[in-house]
């Protein structure tokens, strides 16, 4: 009997590499996703208005995360631009960082946000369950959050994730 | 033309391997000489078809042919020639192709060195190597060609990997294929053995060097990755518990078990069905690291490009292959009977405790890497195993292997007189604590618990193991005599050992002493670690075949004394536009002074990463000269004499461990 406790293990093992096989362990689902937007109310980058969840409303946004002292933010940077070229509106929430740092690094690379949200203190960053940045939500025009992107935006998951939700059925 | 020729041998080796299995087992059932003879021929030629054919996709790279998928994805036009070369194992198609070449290398030699082996013995093995030759070949052919063309072709390739582009990371897979392969000839003998029944000393012996050969490369291999790591990926460590290297270290703690059950299942005829069952792990282990590697089920640095495809056909592969071999070992080995009794207190009984701590500690690593992809089975969400983990567990299991390795070399096979053996071993064990209690201090200056419990293991394991070889010279009239009597088996054994002992100096003090400082310097300006003064002299730019960089110019002073000049690079890749840390590193024996440049700041000022890393060196030469222990085991002429079928008792009567 004991002879066959190597093989049995083997089954175990099989199964479980089967069931691995069919999920992604980079894709970390967001308890988020399908809910709105968690409420904030902060300073806007060089504007004099406070800015909230409700100025998200109204049509499909990205709300991205990301800071100057970033490297992922610079590696996703050429993308947003060109996407914000596209005339997606994205908005940008700086991430515990600081407004003069966050200017002349948007001098320097570019400006991709609308609006710049300064979340200096990351408050909105732990409401809205931010592991670090860079992240990016999507939101449709409800203010629903409907995908969630963990690290650098990449043109696939932009093509094959995120386009095909902003050009579902339009509200 | 070229590309489809290599395409064209892989199909025809395909067919070679498959008759390889079919026609060598109906021989082996059927008693027929003239059908089991055929798999040394067949084994040949596929050898020599798997070998034209990696020719075939090596030109492909050399002459820059883009129009080749593969080559156009891992190339270009401005990489070397070294690296366009090695470039054919940059990938998955292509490594795939290596381990083909590797494997047909080892069935061949398997075919040329075992001629004097029974038969049916050989008939079988290079049935098994056969069928382990068609799942590779199949699944290269079905799923991962590298010789696929595409069009229109581009004018330029995506160039290789530039993590890939090192002079160590050139040798460091093909050394660890050969491990990986080496470990299924040790399989196929185990299969050999439970077809026929027939597991003696004899089968032991004949299994023992080819076990070692895979065992050192696998050792070479895994020690040649650590070493890039640590100089490349710019973070100062030498081992992450990363998924990709448990993949290799697994097969390592078993194939280190088997080596060692095979020594007790040749000199006592016991453990057989352990031994066998240990040698079927060891493959199966190397196995799983392919799947694990190639099908994208665990979140690794080692990025593979993967597919679903591909996972499920290993998936599959394995399936057949160890339940196979799984259900063979339940049905037969039961069958196998020991010829004596076991006792603890002899050699056999403790290195049956050594295996046992070996293998406990190789499924502690295997449910740490596997443990996330249980849970996200199960759906208890994600979660990631880390080093925490991985040292809390591996150190522990480790410690009391070093402990009765050293034991275990001072007692006798059979049984053995505890009271003799303390006594024999009073003296290392007192130079031991004494090695703990005062080298800390002398090399870095301060000492703790975990560092005297490392040094006092590391020291007892290099004791013990000179005593061991002092106790054989000593009865010999002169030093010189008694030296060339030891035979090279046990010289092997003993500088095995030694490597291990520098190793395990090497890791208490580098993991538990080193010093690191994160700086921002400006040129000019200078920062202070350890005693030592790193003055930024400049970042300058300098222009590579195919990458730009930042050179930064690093000169480092003890008490004003000149120590040496470093230059860490970093590296922007022009096709891939990939960022690259070289780290500089001033080696010596006791001590590596290890720079890596971090980002630049707006006023070009740089941030730094500076490391003191005492002993770093010995975790290498423990690694090359577990090596070298390996080539000498494996080498003993007592194995070439065994091969000669009636060859008498070799005159010298050697019989050692």
């Amino acid at each position: 009997m004991r002879f066959l406790i190597p093989a049995a293990l083997l089954v175990v093992l099989l199964v479980f590499l089967g069931i691995g096989l069919k999920r992604d362990p980079r894709e970390v689902p967001s308890p988020l996703v399908g809910k709105p937007a968690p409420a904030f109310d902060l300073a806007l980058l060089g504007e004099p208005q406070r800015y909230t969840q409700d100025d998200l409303k109204g049509r499909p946004v990205l709300v991205n995360f990301w800071a100057s002292w970033c490297a992922g933010c610079r590696v996703e940077h050429p993308l947003l631009v060109k996407l914000a070229g596209e005339g997606v509106e994205i908005v940008g929430m700086d991430y515990k960082d600081t407004d003069e740092a966050a200017r002349q690094w948007l001098q320097r690379h570019g400006n991709p946000y609308r609006r710049v949200v300064a979340d200096v203190q990351g408050t909105a960053g732990l409401d809205w369950g931010v592991y670090g940045v860079p992240e990016t939500f999507v939101l449709d025009a409800n203010g629903t959050i409907v995908y969630k992107q963990i690290g650098p935006m990449t043109e696939q998951a932009w093509n094959e994730k995120i386009r095909p939700l902003l050009q579902g059925p339009k509200s | 033309m070229i590309p489809e020729i290599g395409h064209f041998l892989l199909i025809l080796a395909l067919g070679v391997a498959g008759l390889q299995f079919l026609l060598p087992s109906w021989g082996v059932w059927k008693r027929d000489a003239r059908a089991m003879a055929f798999g040394q021929s067949a084994a040949q030629v596929q050898f020599a078809l798997v070998f034209l054919s990696y020719l075939c996709l090596t030109w492909a790279f050399v002459q820059k042919d883009f129009s080749v998928t593969y080559v156009a994805a891992n190339s270009h036009s401005e990489l070397p020639l070294m690296y366009r070369i090695s470039a054919v194992w940059g990938a998955h198609e292509g490594s795939l192709l290596l381990w083909m070449l590797m494997l047909s290398g080892w069935t061949c030699a398997v075919s040329v060195f075992n001629r004097r082996l029974p038969a049916d013995i050989t008939a079988t093995c290079l049935a098994v190597l056969g069928a382990i030759a068609v799942g590779f070949l199949s699944f290269m052919l079905l799923t991962s060609n590298p010789f696929d063309r595409h069009f229109p072709v581009p004018a330029e390739g995506k160039d290789l990997n530039p993590l890939l582009q090192d002079p160590g990371l050139i040798i460091h897979p093909p050394m660890l294929y050969m491990g990986y392969v080496g470990f299924s000839v040790a399989f196929a003998f185990a299969i050999a053995a439970l077809v026929s029944g027939r597991l003696d000393g004899a089968w032991a012996r004949w299994t023992r060097p080819w076990t070692t050969t895979a065992w050192l490369f696998l050792t070479m291999g895994i020690t040649l990755g650590s070493w890039w790591a640590y100089h490349e990926l710019g973070w100062g460590g030498w081992w992450f518990w990363d998924p990709v290297e448990n993949a290799s270290f697994m097969p390592w703690l078993v194939g280190t078990a088997l080596i060692h059950s095979l020594a007790v299942t040749e000199k006592r005829g016991l453990l057989k069905s352990w031994t066998v069952l240990l040698a079927i792990i060891a493959f199966s282990l190397s196995l799983l690291g392919t799947f694990l590697v190639r099908s994208g089920v665990l979140v690794s640095v080692h990025a593979f490009a993967t597919d679903p495809a591909r996972g499920v056909y290993i998936l599959g592969f394995l399936a057949v292959v160890l339940g196979s071999a799984f259900s063979l070992y339940a049905w037969r080995a039961p069958q196998l009977k020991s010829d004596g009794d076991l006792v603890f207190f002899s050699r056999e009984g403790l290195l049956l405790l050594n295996n046992v701590f070996l293998v406990v500690a190789a499924a502690a690593v295997l449910l740490g890497t596997l443990y996330p992809l249980f849970v996200d089975a199960l759906g208890m969400g994600k979660i990631s195993v880390g080093p925490p983990y991985f040292n809390a567990v591996f150190i522990p299991l480790t410690a009391p292997l070093a402990a009765i390795l050293g034991l275990g070399m001072a007692v006798g096979w059979k049984r053995a007189k505890f009271a003799e053996v303390v006594r024999q071993l009073r003296w290392p064990a007192a130079l031991a604590l004494l090695l703990a209690a005062g080298l800390p201090f002398l090399w870095v200056g301060s000492s703790g618990f975990a560092v005297f419990a490392g040094v006092m293991l590391g020291s007892w394991v290099l004791l013990t193991s000179v005593h061991d070889l002092w106790g054989r010279v000593r009865a010999k009239r002169s030093l010189l005599a008694g030296l060339a009597a030891v035979p090279r088996c046990v010289w092997g054994m003993t500088v095995a050992h030694l490597g291990l002992g520098l190793w395990v100096l090497g890791v208490a003090f580098v993991s538990l002493h080193s010093v690191e400082r994160d700086v921002r310097l400006a040129a000019g300006e200078s920062a202070e670690l350890h005693g030592y003064e790193f003055f930024l002299r400049g970042v300058d730019p300098v222009h590579g075949p195919n990458y730009d960089a930042d050179r930064g110019t690093v000169e480092v002073t003890r008490e004003g004394a000149s120590v040496t000049t470093l230059h860490p690079e970093k590296r922007l890749y022009r096709a891939q536009q990939n960022v690259m840390t070289e780290a500089a590193v001033d080696e010596s024996p006791f001590r590596d002074l290890y720079v890596a440049l971090g980002e630049p700041f707006d006023n070009g000022d740089w941030s730094l990463r500076m490391y003191y890393k005492p002993a770093m060196q010995l975790v290498w030469w423990g690694g090359f000269v577990m090596f070298f222990g390996g080539i000498l085991a494996a080498s003993d002429r007592r194995y070439r004499l065994a091969k000669l079928a009636q060859a008498p008792v070799s005159a010298d009567g050697k019989v050692t461990a």
